[in-house]
């Protein structure tokens, strides 16, 4: 367990190191820089390179952003597999549904119990 | 006339009365002490941020007007504006206040382009009392201009934080023991193609740099002749970029080291506010506190106060528009 | 003086950020996070009888559960100040850029201002996302049916 804790530390600090890097050196706004990290996901996905990423990093790869695109590819392939090119379309949201539903959920709870503090910088 | 945009105003227009309020942030500020109403809430105990941006524009106006003793009926004209889309904490609050009003904006430089205005009303006996002043507060000009308060964005070191506050003065026609408004200059609009939001001290240095360098030639005077020239909002960054344009143009670099800027110094040497403070209410609650009172104290004869603006929206930045900048300036004297 | 002169002029003054520094902060907090989200599935691994591949769901819920907390008391930005992409590329920045413009538009009600505005930053991510998915997934279904490559 340790040892999978350090592995999901080191790669999940790398993926945001490389974020900073493109908001740093390539002067990126943090939406920019968040869509390309999740077409990379995505990307990877396709070559089937970021499932052995999770199995080896586990919420190193699973808590970056990432994460997100590969598992809208993972849907729509595992889908396409099935159905063939109707599941591309319908398969995207099957595995990854839980952090959009969860972002809703707990921002209109947010948005219910909280108020903007912009007191303190 | 003398230089483009240089206006003399031989009646000496005096500014009788001031009104500062701020924000809770703003109690760490170096100039609180001669804020005049600082409040526990930004939003002022209102149920929205823009309200209570309103309520602290209305505020500061009365303080201003019991400073001088003079009624709301007797104000012929209230020229005010501030950073929120169409102006509305100032249209709202010319309601409140019932005297003729026009709404300004020149970003930022609204501070001293709205004095410019009522001066030239009082000048040309148009006026007997007129209000003018600006204000900002940071909640609202944040979700406008840049995200949701509460988002996690990370800022360079040259960002800027906007300040709450609101900063009013009363101007009447010359008169003793008041500090006079004796000249002004109307800023051109300056763009040398800078483009970072997060940056907007290099952005308006230039247009600082031009008015300056206008007013002095229109005037015929030196930075010496000056016992204070205080830019707006350049922030930490922005003054020394200033500095360094004027030095270049041939100024005396002993004069040009002394010039200040509020946004630099407002917050002290906390770290946590990056390179200083901006918005209208900056320049406006150290110009009409500060200043004014190191005058009326005599401390201080004649003052050049530059408020820099930068006039983006988000929409021109997103559509990779650069940044235009202005400066408007009004020299004080106190006899 | 023109742009360029004005530009050099102005890099001159103007402090850089020092990039190491940031990628290390961003490596850090990034790192915690991570951490963070590795404990979680644990958790539900060993407690609530979700497997490897299953808890992956529940962690990202519980991730943007504390990112609501954190948001809503006004620590997430100092966090983000600090960390940069360290807090905005985990999900947790996701949860924070809706979360934050879900709290910020209370004011304009809760149809047409929480609802309207909740994706105003982290739409992007979700646009991006799903057409990206969608032009990967249907090369990779053309490729196969080619048979010039394997699921």
């Amino acid at each position: 367990m340790f040892v999978s804790i350090v592995i999901a530390f080191i790669v999940g600090g790398l993926i945001c190191v490389i974020g900073q890097l493109l908001m740093d050196v390539g002067k990126l706004t943090p939406a920019h820089t968040l869509s390309i990290l999740v077409v990379t996901g995505a990307i990877l996905d396709g070559f089937n390179l970021y499932e052995p990423l999770i199995d080896f990093a586990g919420a190193g790869a699973t808590i970056p952003i990432t994460s997100f695109g590969n598992s809208l590819t993972h849907g729509a392939i595992a889908e396409a597999e099935k159905h063939g090119w109707i599941g591309v379309l319908t398969g995207m949201f099957e595995v990854t549904s839980s952090g959009i539903s969860a972002a809703i959920l707990f921002g209109m709870i947010g948005a219910l119990i909280f108020r903007s503090k912009g007191q303190q910088p | 006339m003398m230089d483009q945009g240089v206006i003399y105003f031989p009646s000496k227009p005096a500014i009788i009365g001031s009104g500062v309020v701020a924000g809770p942030v703003e109690k760490n500020s170096v100039f609180a002490q001669d804020f005049d109403r600082l409040y526990d809430n930004e939003r002022a105990d209102e149920d929205s941020n823009e309200k209570g941006h309103q309520t602290m524009v209305e505020e500061a106006c009365q303080i201003a007007l019991k400073k001088a003793n003079i009624k709301q009926n007797d104000v012929d004209f209230l020229m005010s504006g501030d950073l929120v889309n169409q102006m509305t904490p100032s249209n709202f609050a010319a309601a409140t206040l019932q005297v003729p009003y026009i709404g300004l904006f020149s970003a930022c430089a609204t501070a001293v382009s709205s004095v410019i205005i009522a001066s030239l009303l009082t000048e040309l006996g148009g006026s007997r009392y007129a209000l003018a002043g600006a204000g900002s507060q940071h909640n609202s000009v944040e979700r406008q201009f840049r995200y949701p308060v509460e988002y996690g964005g990370q800022k360079p070191g040259t960002a800027q934080w906007t300040v709450t506050a609101a900063g009013y003065v009363l101007i009447a026609k010359g008169q003793m023991n008041s500090p006079a408004v004796e000249a002004a200059t109307i800023g051109k609009v300056i763009d040398l193609q800078q483009t970072d939001p997060f940056h907007m001290g290099a952005a308006m240095a230039p247009a600082a740099c031009d008015t300056i360098t206008r007013h002095l030639k229109g005037r015929g005077q030196k930075l010496a002749d000056y016992d204070l020239v205080m830019t707006g909002d350049l922030g930490k960054v922005g003054l020394p970029i200033l500095k360094e344009m004027l030095t270049k143009q041939g100024m005396a670099k002993q004069d040009v080291q002394k010039i200040r800027d509020a946004g630099a110094e407002y917050y002290g040497d906390d770290e946590a506010f990056l390179a200083g403070a901006s918005g209208a209410g900056c320049s406006a609650s150290v110009f009409y506190s500060y200043i004014l009172k190191q005058l009326n104290e005599k401390k201080i004869e004649r003052v050049l106060a530059v408020a820099t603006g930068a006039l983006l929206s988000p929409l021109t930045v997103q559509q990779n528009e650069s940044i235009p900048c202005t400066a408007h300036a009004i020299e004080i004297s106190m006899k | 003086m023109d742009p360029k002169q004005y530009d050099n002029l102005q890099q001159s003054i103007s402090p850089k950020p020092s990039i190491l520094k940031n990628c290390l902060k961003a490596f850090l907090v990034g790192g915690i996070f991570c951490t963070v989200g590795q404990l979680i599935t644990y958790i539900y691994i060993s407690y609530f009888n979700f497997t490897e591949k299953t808890a992956g769901n529940p962690t990202v819920a519980t991730m943007i559960f504390i990112a609501m907390l954190l948001t809503g008391f006004g620590l997430y930005k100092k966090i983000g100040q600090f960390a940069g992409a360290g807090s905005a590329v985990p999900v947790t920045g996701f949860g924070n850029a809706v979360i934050s413009a879900a709290i910020e538009h209370k004011t304009e009600g809760f149809v047409l201002g929480v609802g309207g505005n909740i994706f105003k930053l982290a739409g992007s991510v979700i646009v991006f996302g799903v057409v990206s998915a969608f032009v990967v997934a249907l090369v990779k279904l053309i490729l196969v049916t080619m048979g010039v490559a394997n699921w």
